[in-house]
């Protein structure tokens, strides 16, 4: 029997927020925001990008970091407040919303196909270890799609990544840690 | 929320900045000293937790002061006897066995913390925890290896590790003790009964020594003072080369 995939109920309610008429044009517009790290994906296909809403001429951005530390997050708030003052919006606050803590499941399908192409595996190309942590090996080979991949560091060149090296094909990738 | 409450909470939320921004700071000493290539941006992560913890609890603790001050000033403009930080986040960064022992004290900590301060009534601190909680299980997963492995490798890394332990032990004790600060937020349902967290820290600890081969100290003494501002003088220095640059250029941004 095939599997009819299922949207995980964090993107839909996401997707819901964007179809409001009020906003919608914002959304589109902050689309062109891109990661500083990750310049393949977009802010909303992170899902950093929690909410925007238009308060009289003043628009609300709502972001919610990834990590406690990541040092991208204030390189973020500037290029959305950059993005809306660029389109004419000159009254814009960023507002940082810890809860609920951000998850790798809130980031958009197209998202996770733009890392692959990117050459970073996303977070669903390895299967977490019994303790719920980044395995040793197997993740996918986002270069040659080959599993026989080890771990070589469990810290990447960002908080949200883990480095990898495929043994078939023998490139390092990122993996992008499922948390 | 009561003015007693909200002041305990402002002290707690600062104590819990202070940690954060003392160990990530220690933590971040080993960048371009690391081991190889892979610990080295290990360890610049890790410490980015920590100070991103840190930003976080000094964002709500300036949030609940509200006297104009900021996150920066809290991490910055107060000197050392202002700093509440518990002693094991201040000592030195030693030798890498050494560093890595404070480590796993401070991760197995936080493995049993967070949790309980996931359970606050106060949302802030409880989302804080939730974010800090996931980032902790790698931290401890590292240090827990670490560990193993030197106290269960060459007879150097052993004779290191082991008197790292030996040497740290003291400063734990600090780790489970409750003022009447911390009493008054614990039966509010705001903060941790830190006391409650000895058993299970100690059980997991031991465990972990054990299997490095190593041996659970004996002796018995204790240093205390940080939640009062009672410091070792390795804290000074610390904060000296920490705010020089920000105390010397005054608003001044990249």
């Amino acid at each position: 029997m095939t599997e009819i995939p299922l949207m995980p109920v964090e993107q839909y309610e996401r997707l819901q927020l964007r179809s409001d008429e009020a906003v919608k044009d914002l959304w589109d517009l902050l689309d062109a925001v891109k990661d500083p790290e990750v310049p393949a994906l977009s802010l909303w296909d992170l899902g950093v990008l929690r909410d925007i809403k238009r308060n009289g001429k003043q628009i609300v951005v709502t972001i919610t970091p990834t990590y406690s530390g990541c040092p991208a997050m204030n390189a973020m708030a500037e290029d959305i407040t950059q993005a809306l003052n660029d389109a004419g919006f000159s009254d814009v606050e960023i507002k940082t919303s810890l809860a609920p803590a951000w998850s790798s499941e809130w980031m958009t399908q197209e998202g996770r196909r733009k890392l692959r192409n990117y050459g970073i595996a996303p977070p669903e190309d390895a299967e977490l270890d019994e303790d719920g942590l980044t395995p040793d090996a197997h993740a996918l080979c986002p270069h040659c799609s080959s599993r026989n991949t080890r771990r070589i560091s469990e810290f990447g060149s960002t908080a949200c990544k883990a480095l990898f090296q495929c043994n078939d094909c023998n490139e390092p990738f990122d993996y992008f840690k499922k948390i | 929320m009561s003015e007693a409450i909200k002041a305990a909470t402002l002290e707690y939320t600062t104590r819990l900045g202070d940690d954060s921004v003392v160990l990530g700071h220690r933590i971040s000493e080993w960048i371009s000293y690391g081991p190889f290539l892979e610990e080295d941006i290990a360890y610049g992560n890790v410490s980015l937790d920590y100070i991103g913890r840190a930003r976080m609890f000094y964002t709500y603790a300036a949030e609940l002061a509200n006297d104009g001050r900021d996150e920066d000033d809290f991490a910055y403009m107060r000197n050392d006897r202002e700093y509440r930080n518990l002693l094991l986040m201040e000592m030195p960064k030693g030798d890498f066995a050494y560093s890595q022992v404070r480590q796993l004290f401070a991760d197995v900590y936080y493995t049993y913390l967070l949790p309980e301060l996931l359970k606050s009534k106060d949302e802030t601190l409880s989302a804080i925890a939730a974010k800090a909680i996931k980032e902790t299980k790698y931290h401890l997963r590292r240090s827990r290896d670490w560990v193993l492995r030197l106290g269960d490798g060459t007879e150097e890394s052993h004779k290191r590790t082991q008197k790292a332990v030996d040497a740290l032990w003291g400063y734990t004790h600090e780790l489970f003790d409750m003022d009447e600060t911390e009493q008054l937020l614990a039966d509010a349902g705001i903060g941790v009964d830190v006391s409650r967290l000895r058993d299970a820290w100690l059980a997991k600890v031991t465990e972990i020594l054990t299997e490095a081969t190593l041996t659970l100290p004996t002796e018995e003494w204790a240093v205390r003072g940080g939640r009062i501002g009672y410091h070792t003088e390795n804290l000074g220095h610390m904060l000296t080369e920490m705010q020089i640059v920000h105390r010397s250029f005054p608003g001044c941004k990249w």
